[in-house]
């Protein structure tokens, strides 16, 4: 397969799963922000953690709640916008249409049509954080459906492997920025009430909080939401399952100059394989999540070298 | 004008017998589904994003081009006659494109000015002396073809000319071929009165005839189509043509050249390509070349080329014989190099380069469509009878001052065939390109694209200038 068509096909996965968590981590701020009062920090953390606070200070200045929704949400003038996302997997889509099947592209085609329809709505006048958190459910929805179309549609070759590559990296990534918002600023929380509130909203921003009672049946505690975020190997959005699949899809892909790419990826698989709970708590959380935010990116950019952007 | 050909209705005695049964049919059928099924087209090119990008209307501008319900109709007989007219002209201007390249037989006998080929923008010097394989240049010809009576012949005795020879990157035959798909979507029970020739196995024999050109000694060759990217008007064709042939459709940028050898990036490494299916003109193939500011070309492809290491579809060069000022000379190329007479005539042409043939064309114009030798898609053109006094006196100052430009034609009244407008049924000029494959033979699907002027009156069939197409069926025996 052409480099350049790997590399549309893994970023279209990309942006689509990037604005999926882009979505979840609104949601999860808006909960937060509900249940807490005063709880004006998370708007900071979640900007903190995409790296966009100065693009937003230097628009907005002062941090409100619909401000941060609209500039993650609907923003075409923020480049790491949901809107942007989508229109990045379009464009990479659309470069590539003869590849996927005719259902992915109109899948992908309809959602960036109907997401700036919306989102021109969504920017003008007063619009309730409510509004707008009815845009972030649809916008999860539609990611369901792009990737339900690409597993029911798409012939399980190369161009299938990069697809899900992109998607279970973005993934990784994203999931790890999502349980480091909880951590970064904020723990510990005040007492125990809110702590309870905190953990339960990142759960189910990450639709996992019944999973949660399901696996543990019993109260929530940060050491399990640690172990389930990250070590669960049957959690579908756990930095263990996202890093399963890319081990095995680098397998899968594997060129003449992959093997140190394959190694790397491996290494960080089968740290969270055989890691435990215990020894990455002890090691503090963020500083865990910053070191595998490092890896993944590391990875990002060898996988790139070596099949997407190759120097001839 | 009154002799204009209707591909349906003889002039007495209703419907010609190869429209009979549709004709019939279609009087059965109620206006509604009528209108349902042209929804149901539209609903179905939009869908599968069947369009062609519009330039400069915006972001995301992708028009449909409109897709007439009633086909084209072609008997055995007539298209018997075509198919051995076009393998005869195909393979005479094949023959002219090797010469003008190598011996120049045709030029030392006097047949054409030299100046007519040497001063022609389209004449590369690069090709001089070049070997291509098999001697094809152009592997892929669209050969404009319409049906008409000329001045002061009846309607009923009308007939095929050549109108243009498309030797460059002739487009539209996606729309052969989704054309017929929608028809048998629509309306399957017309398969099962008629006998249809299929077209569906072109993009095979397209895939075989590149296989054909593969340099020597190479066994299985790796062939790629070439597109100037997502931009370009004819994106969807060349994604199209891609995909049904199972070929990778590269950009420039991913391809390039090491060792005299041409390279594309893959994500198992580089893998040589052997024959280039390109849908860019020659002027930007390649920067070191051609066109220093292509950035849709290949650095080094030409040396490549020139070494015999890969082959382009269609050759460089071959637009020194599909020119408007060396249309005229075709029928001769035909005697010249196969000792036989043209089994499909040249549309009569006045070359204003000619002092006589000028002031004939001056003299005339308010009859005449007059042509830019270098013009297409419609534009540059003068058709007399549409015209104004203006038009024409301002026409002939811009003839008068560079005749070497300019040829012209007695306006043909074309054949019209019906097609639905917003009035209901009404006849409207066609006119027909077949593709033609040449590689170690020729070959080509049976009838073409027939395009379609959908403005009362209008000679213009090009997508550009608002035309639309239909399906063409060409008869079984």
């Amino acid at each position: 397969m052409l480099s350049r068509t790997a590399d549309s096909l893994y970023w279209m996965a990309r942006y689509t799963e990037r604005a999926e968590n882009i979505a979840r981590l609104m949601e999860v701020s808006y909960r937060m922000s509900l249940q807490m009062h005063g709880g004006g920090g998370y708007w900071g953390a979640a900007l903190g953690i995409t790296g966009l606070e100065a693009a937003y200070s230097a628009k907005h200045g002062e941090i409100s709640a619909n401000d941060v929704l609209r500039f993650m949400g609907t923003d075409f003038g923020n480049p790491s916008s949901i809107l942007s996302c989508l229109k990045s997997a379009r464009e990479n889509c659309h470069a590539v249409r003869g590849t996927v099947t005719s259902e992915v592209w109109e899948t992908i085609n309809t959602t960036w049509l109907e997401a700036r329809a919306s989102a021109t709505s969504l920017m003008q006048g007063d619009v309730s954080g409510s509004e707008l958190t009815k845009y972030f459910e649809w916008v999860k929805f539609r990611s369901h459906l792009s990737r339900g179309v690409t597993v029911g549609t798409m012939l399980q070759d190369e161009a299938f492997h990069f697809i899900r590559l992109g998607t279970f990296l973005e993934r990784a990534d994203n999931t790890a920025r999502l349980l480091d918002v909880k951590y970064d600023d904020l723990a510990p929380a005040e007492d125990a009430r809110n702590e309870y509130y905190e953990w339960g909203a990142l759960l189910r921003s990450l639709s996992s909080f019944e999973i949660y009672r399901k696996v543990y049946r019993d109260v929530i505690t940060p050491n399990r939401v640690a172990e389930l975020l990250i070590l669960r190997d049957d959690m579908p959005r756990s930095l263990h399952a996202c890093m399963k699949e890319v081990d095995q899809i680098l397998g899968q892909v594997a060129n003449a100059r992959s093997a140190e790419t394959r190694r790397m990826a491996g290494r960080v698989y089968s740290s969270l394989r055989y890691g435990r709970i215990d020894d990455i708590l002890s090691v503090g959380l963020h500083d865990y999540l910053t070191d595998f935010l490092t890896n993944t990116a590391n990875l990002g950019n060898r996988i790139a070298q070596d099949f997407l952007v190759p120097m001839a | 004008m009154k002799n204009i050909f209707d591909e349906m209705h003889a002039q007495k005695g209703g419907a010609r017998t190869h429209y009979a049964q549709y004709q019939e049919w279609l009087g059965q059928m109620p206006a509604a589904t009528i209108v349902q099924k042209r929804a149901e087209a539209d609903s179905a090119f939009h869908r599968y994003g069947i369009t062609f990008a519009v330039y400069g209307e915006g972001e995301g501008t992708e028009r449909l081009i409109p897709f007439d319900i009633i086909p084209r109709i072609i008997p055995a007989a007539e298209w018997d006659k075509m198919e051995r007219g076009l393998r005869q002209r195909v393979n005479a201007l094949n023959m002219f494109l090797h010469d003008v390249y190598g011996e120049q037989r045709i030029i030392q006998a006097g047949l054409i000015p030299a100046e007519q080929v040497f001063c022609n923008a389209q004449y590369r010097p690069e090709m001089q002396g070049l070997a291509v394989r098999n001697n094809i240049y152009a592997h892929i010809a669209g050969i404009d073809i319409v049906r008409a009576a000329k001045p002061g012949q009846s309607a009923e005795e009308a007939d095929y000319y050549v109108l243009e020879d498309n030797l460059r990157v002739p487009s539209g035959v996606s729309y052969m071929l989704e054309n017929r798909r929608m028809m048998m979507r629509l309306f399957p029970e017309l398969f099962g009165r008629y006998s249809v020739a299929p077209v569906e196995h072109y993009p095979d024999l397209l895939l075989d005839t590149l296989r054909q050109v593969a340099p020597a000694g190479v066994d299985d060759p790796t062939v790629v189509v070439l597109t100037p990217g997502a931009y370009n008007s004819a994106y969807f064709e060349h994604a199209f043509l891609a995909q049904q042939m199972g070929i990778e459709l590269v950009e420039g940028k991913d391809m390039f050249v090491h060792d005299e050898t041409l390279f594309m990036r893959t994500t198992q490494g580089p893998k040589r390509v052997d024959v280039i299916y390109r849908r860019i003109d020659d002027d930007f193939l390649d920067p070191l070349t051609f066109r220093a500011d292509s950035a849709l070309g290949v650095p080094g492809l030409l040396s490549v080329y020139r070494e015999g290491r890969v082959t382009l579809a269609n050759a460089v060069g071959t637009g020194v014989a599909d020119d408007k000022s060396i249309y005229p000379y075709v029928p001769d190329m035909i005697r010249f190099y196969l000792s036989e007479e043209p089994i499909i005539a040249n549309v009569p042409t006045f070359q204003c380069r000619k002092p006589d043939e000028l002031s004939y064309t001056l003299a005339n114009m308010k009859d005449l469509v007059v042509k830019e030798t270098h013009g297409a898609g419609g534009y540059g053109m003068l058709v007399g009878p549409a015209s104004t006094r203006q038009e024409i006196d301002d026409f002939k100052l811009r003839v008068q001052a560079q005749p070497d430009k300019y040829i012209a034609q007695p306006t043909l009244a074309l054949s019209a065939c019906p097609t639905f407008v917003e009035s209901g049924v009404a006849p409207r000029h066609i006119d027909l390109r077949p593709f033609v494959l040449s590689g170690k033979e020729v070959r080509m699907a049976p009838g073409g694209l027939t395009r379609v002027a959908l403005k009362a009156g209008s000679l213009v069939v090009n997508s550009s200038q608002g035309g639309g197409t239909k399906d063409t069926w060409v008869l079984g025996k």
